[in-house]
């Protein structure tokens, strides 16, 4: 580190006063999104699905909820089993809360690959524009045109059985968990890395990030400290939706029984296996189908509410 | 006499002037023996036009800077005017690399510029700082002012943390702002307020020249006084060069030593200040300071304005030969080819084929 | 006989998010025919929102007009309903902006624009209309005016527009020109042109001009009589001599005291105004100015002073009249 240079100690009568601002950035965002009666009840719920998801565990122990007795199959709702029983006579509740933590859990980890290769792609492309943006465009143009359905299939099927299972804090998951995760991430980043470009190509006209290449900021100092914060709005709503989508993606791939494979339960692969007694036992397919919808459609509307709380020409003048 | 003045001790704050400074020196000639801190010479920036879907073609360009020659000296204020499109701006960002320029050097203290590049030139930059136009536009509504000033210490490593805050809280009183708003966002400060703030990341790293791009064009009149007031103020205090760019030809003449007046891409007239506003040769000039308005009634009923005909052409296409022939009052006797460098004497020059 | 325009304690209020926002308050002026007026201040002082409202082309939530009267040619302005209104503005009031892109419609002709105006409110045929056009056209300095009819706004320069601007608010010969800083985003040598070209208008055709700037330069060139605003209220009022050469306000001494000037060296800092601009949400009880003027005495805290003349036709909203207790100012002719 270099030395700093005898910097001449001067000082005038300070003089300026600044009022005490209206309002903080994190104040400005509350009162917005509190105006979203819809966005809160539905912040409400997916609370309610966390505590469920995760609190759930403290009610039903895993061995509970995998514990199979089959002279018990396919008992509709009752006192004991609220939710009822499946194929194997395994409590579906319990089934619903640790299905639901895997749900969740795929949801979350899938955004966050997705955003991670979003950002760096399209951030890389919008920032150096020129051959570096055309290659990266084009590439992500290619993995646009196909079917994300059918790519997340053909890699299910691929790596299948290939990936061990794994243990972690004391609980074993199923390797297709992370098979799962890595596709969804792999095939669902380019709508982000779309919208952070974009962003990118027009934050980057501003006079402060000239202003930060006059000071003599490196790259990715410009990039990380001044472009990002500037785009995180659409970064969060984004994310926020995609953990819709990756639990949505989930529940088709499970259905289809190419996704988290046994004994690891998820509200996916619980609905491949109602799919038999659609209307003998309804109950099989009712409760994950309605755990799955009322997640799904919380998250986007808390993706609608900051959506609008985060518009930033509400928020900076 | 009626004396019931209020006394100065109440709490009410009075004002904030800065003290008329009887040791500001307002030195118009430059010594012989000054030290050149920045030559440019024939500085060119073209900035294409292109077209084409697939492959893109050049198929013209906007001349900015066609061909700049000039010198700074050491701790002087050089003020570049000129109405919009006339490329002042252009120039003091090609001048600092922002831009890379099309052709022409620029030498700052002995190195070229325009042959750094990368880390070399990012290192250079320590030396030369930026003051922008724009008091919202130019810091970035995401940081507080403590990052946004503290950025040059940081991009050059030439503190601790524990020493950028110190720093950071110097620059601050050296702005006169109360460093208590240290954490607050550029949003919560007034336009003036904002200025001094990138007036104080500019110093963060104690460069040797500073360029001022219209800084208070943006500002209400009576904030502007305060801000050239602090700007000559820290000139004297710490021995900067300035590079002024502005329109305003007033605050110009208030606070600049030498003057050079650009038109479409090229400089016109350079001279002393005095020099240059008492007896100006070239009729841009002329017509230039004839337009000024004068905040005094009896002046402006005696004035007799110069009025140029049309608007300022194109920097696509300028016209051949001397920029101003087409709108000259006595341009039309005017050969088609380039004019010449003429030197008055006592440092004024002066492109011109009748001056 | 009767003053052609005369605004009597106009107040305006605009209602917003954090409270009243007291944007005029009380202002009062007359304007003769063929008279220059000149209104001067910073940025918030209320002196466009006084003309627009006198328009009525603020928006009435939030905006509205908690008080007073415009009478135009006796009749009062504020009691017009819609129609009625619409008739005097560009007929007998004509209006022109800062920026021209707020009068001209980018997506229609100069020449249908200006046309426009003046078969409506004449009711002349289109065919007449377009040979006035390009009468107005040539009158403001366009060149090749008849070629220049079919073009649209975007086509037109800065300084062109803003021509073309004038020329539609000149097209039905109005009685009263208002300009709300027309030349403020223009080059100096392209301000110059359109001054000149307002002037000329001006005294040909004898309109009454209104001209609102926070540029003291020009209203120096161009104006009679002078009002200089600050915080809604008018703070002094005079003609153009009385204000430049003798200013009795602390706020227009201070103003003028901080401006350089193009034709004089200076070799001291330039003087300032302490404080900040003044919060329009919350008026002190006392004078706005006083918590930043030099010469305040404590009436001044506890009191707004009205208006109140100190000689004939020079008044002064002050409880201290700064006569002779400063030194030279820019202001005055040396």
């Amino acid at each position: 580190m270099e030395p700093a240079e005898a910097i001449p100690r001067v000082s005038l009568p300070v003089v300026e006063e600044v009022e005490p601002p209206p309002l903080t950035f994190r104040q400005l965002f509350w009162r917005r999104f509190r105006r979203h009666k819809l966005a809160l009840f539905a912040a409400g719920v997916l609370l309610f699905m966390l505590l469920y998801a995760v609190g759930g565990t403290l009610v039903f122990s895993e061995a509970e909820a995998n514990y199979t007795d089959t002279t018990l199959r396919l008992q509709g709702p009752s006192r004991e089993h609220p939710f009822g029983t499946d194929t194997v006579g395994r409590d579906i509740l319990a089934r619903t809360v640790y299905g639901g933590q895997i749900s969740l859990l795929i949801g979350l980890s899938a955004m966050l690959v997705e955003v991670l290769l979003g950002i760096v792609i399209g951030a890389l492309a919008g920032f150096y524009g020129g051959i570096v943006d055309s290659l990266l465009m084009r590439f992500t143009e290619a993995m646009l045109n196909i079917p994300q359905l059918f790519l997340l299939i053909v890699m299910a099927k691929f790596f299948g059985g290939r990936i061990p299972n794994i243990v972690l804090a004391g609980r074993t998951f199923s390797g297709s968990v992370i098979v799962i995760v890595l596709i969804i991430g792999v095939t669902s980043w380019m709508y982000l890395a779309r919208i952070v470009r974009a962003e990118f190509l027009s934050i980057k006209e501003n006079e402060y990030i000239l202003a930060a290449r006059a000071t003599g900021t490196r790259n990715l100092g410009i990039i990380v400290q001044h472009i990002l914060p500037n785009c995180m709005a659409p970064i969060v709503v984004s994310a926020t939706l995609s953990v819709a989508s990756a639990i949505t993606l989930e529940a088709y791939i499970s259905f289809l029984g190419m996704g988290v494979q046994a004994p690891t339960a998820t509200w996916g692969n619980m609905l491949d296996g109602a799919y038999n007694y659609v209307e003998t036992a309804p109950w099989l397919w009712i409760f994950p189908g309605l755990l799955i919808v009322l997640t799904v459609l919380s998250i986007n509307f808390v993706g609608d509410g900051l959506r609008d709380a985060l518009d930033p020409r509400s928020l900076a003048k | 006499m009626n004396d019931n003045h209020v006394p100065v001790d109440t709490d009410i704050p009075v004002g904030n002037h800065v003290p008329v400074d009887n040791h500001v020196s307002v030195d118009t000639h430059v010594p012989e023996d000054n030290h050149i801190l920045v030559q440019v010479e024939d500085l060119k920036k073209h900035f294409p036009i292109t077209r084409g879907i697939i492959v893109q073609r050049q198929i013209g360009a906007v001349k900015a800077v066609d061909g700049v020659t000039f010198d700074i000296y050491q701790g002087e204020t050089l003020g570049l005017v000129g109405e919009s499109g006339c490329g002042k701006t252009t120039t003091g960002r090609t001048i600092i690399q922002l831009y890379r320029p099309t052709s022409g050097r620029v030498v700052f203290d002995g190195v070229d510029l325009t042959t750094l590049a990368g880390e070399g030139l990012r290192h250079m930059r320590r030396r030369m700082q930026m003051i922008f136009q724009d008091p919202f536009a130019s810091l970035n509504p995401r940081m507080t002012i403590n990052r946004i000033i503290s950025e040059p210490l940081r991009a050059h490593k030439l503190a601790s943390p524990q020493e950028q805050i110190e720093r950071v809280q110097e620059l601050l009183h050296l702005v006169q702002l109360n460093p208590r708003f240290v954490n607050r966002y550029p949003h919560e400060f007034s336009g003036g307020q904002r200025q001094r703030i990138g007036i104080a990341r500019a110093l963060a790293s104690n460069p040797q020249l500073v360029i001022c791009d219209e800084p208070i064009a943006a500002l209400d009149v009576s904030i502007q006084a305060q801000v050239v007031n602090l700007l000559d103020e820290l000139q004297d205090r710490l021995g900067l060069t300035y590079l002024f760019i502005a329109h305003d030809l007033s605050m110009v003449r208030h606070l600049c030593d030498r003057v050079a007046v650009m038109y479409l891409g090229k400089i016109v007239e350079l001279a002393h200040k005095d020099e240059l506003y008492d007896h100006p040769a070239h009729p841009y000039t002329q017509a230039l300071l004839s337009a000024v308005p004068v905040p005094d009634p009896t002046v402006e009923r005696r004035r007799r304005r110069i009025i140029l005909e049309g608007d300022v052409p194109s920097p696509v296409n300028p016209p051949a030969g001397c920029r101003f022939r087409t709108r000259c009052p006595i341009g039309a006797s005017c050969p088609d080819k380039d004019p010449h460098w003429r030197d008055l004497g006592g440092g004024h020059w002066v492109i011109c084929h009748q001056a | 006989m009767i003053p052609l325009l005369q605004v009597q304690d106009l107040t305006v209020r605009f209602d917003v998010l954090d409270g009243l926002v007291h944007a005029v308050n009380g202002i009062s002026y007359t304007l003769n025919e063929g008279e220059t007026l000149g209104i001067v201040g910073e940025s918030g002082c209320g002196k466009s929102v006084s003309v627009l409202s006198m328009m009525r082309l603020i928006p009435q939530p939030p905006g509205k007009i908690v008080a007073g009267q415009v009478f135009y040619r006796g009749r009062d302005l504020l009691d017009l309903d819609d129609a009625e209104m619409q008739h005097v503005r560009g007929k007998e009031i004509a209006m022109v902006f800062q920026d021209p892109m707020t009068c001209l419609n980018p997506v229609l002709t100069i020449g249908r624009q200006i046309s426009e105006a003046i078969v409506v409110h004449t009711g002349a045929t289109w065919e007449q209309g377009r040979r006035q056009t390009v009468r107005l056209l040539e009158m403001v300095g366009i060149p090749q005016a008849a070629d220049r009819l079919g073009d649209y706004p975007h086509q037109f320069s800065g300084g062109m527009r803003q021509r073309a601007m004038i020329a539609m608010a000149l097209a039905c010969s109005p009685s009263i020109f208002i300009a709300d800083e027309p030349t403020t985003a223009l080059d100096v040598t392209i301000q110059a042109q359109v001054i000149e070209l307002v002037k000329s208008l001006r005294d040909r055709l004898g309109m009454a001009v209104i001209w609102i700037t926070h540029d003291l330069g020009v209203i120096a060139g161009l104006a009679e009589k002078v009002i200089v605003m600050y915080a809604g209220f008018i703070v002094e009022r005079g003609s153009v001599d009385d204000i430049y050469g003798d200013p009795r306000h602390p706020y227009t001494l201070a103003l003028l005291k901080s401006l350089p000037r193009v034709d004089r060296s200076s070799h001291e800092p330039l003087a300032t105004i302490g404080g900040m601009p003044p919060d329009l949400l919350g008026l002190p009880a006392g004078c706005p100015f006083a918590v930043r003027c030099d010469y305040r005495v404590e009436q001044c805290l506890q009191e707004n002073p009205r208006l109140r003349p100190i000689l004939a036709s020079h008044e002064i909203a002050c409880w201290v009249d700064v006569a002779g207790r400063h030194g030279p100012v820019t202001g005055r002719a040396i």
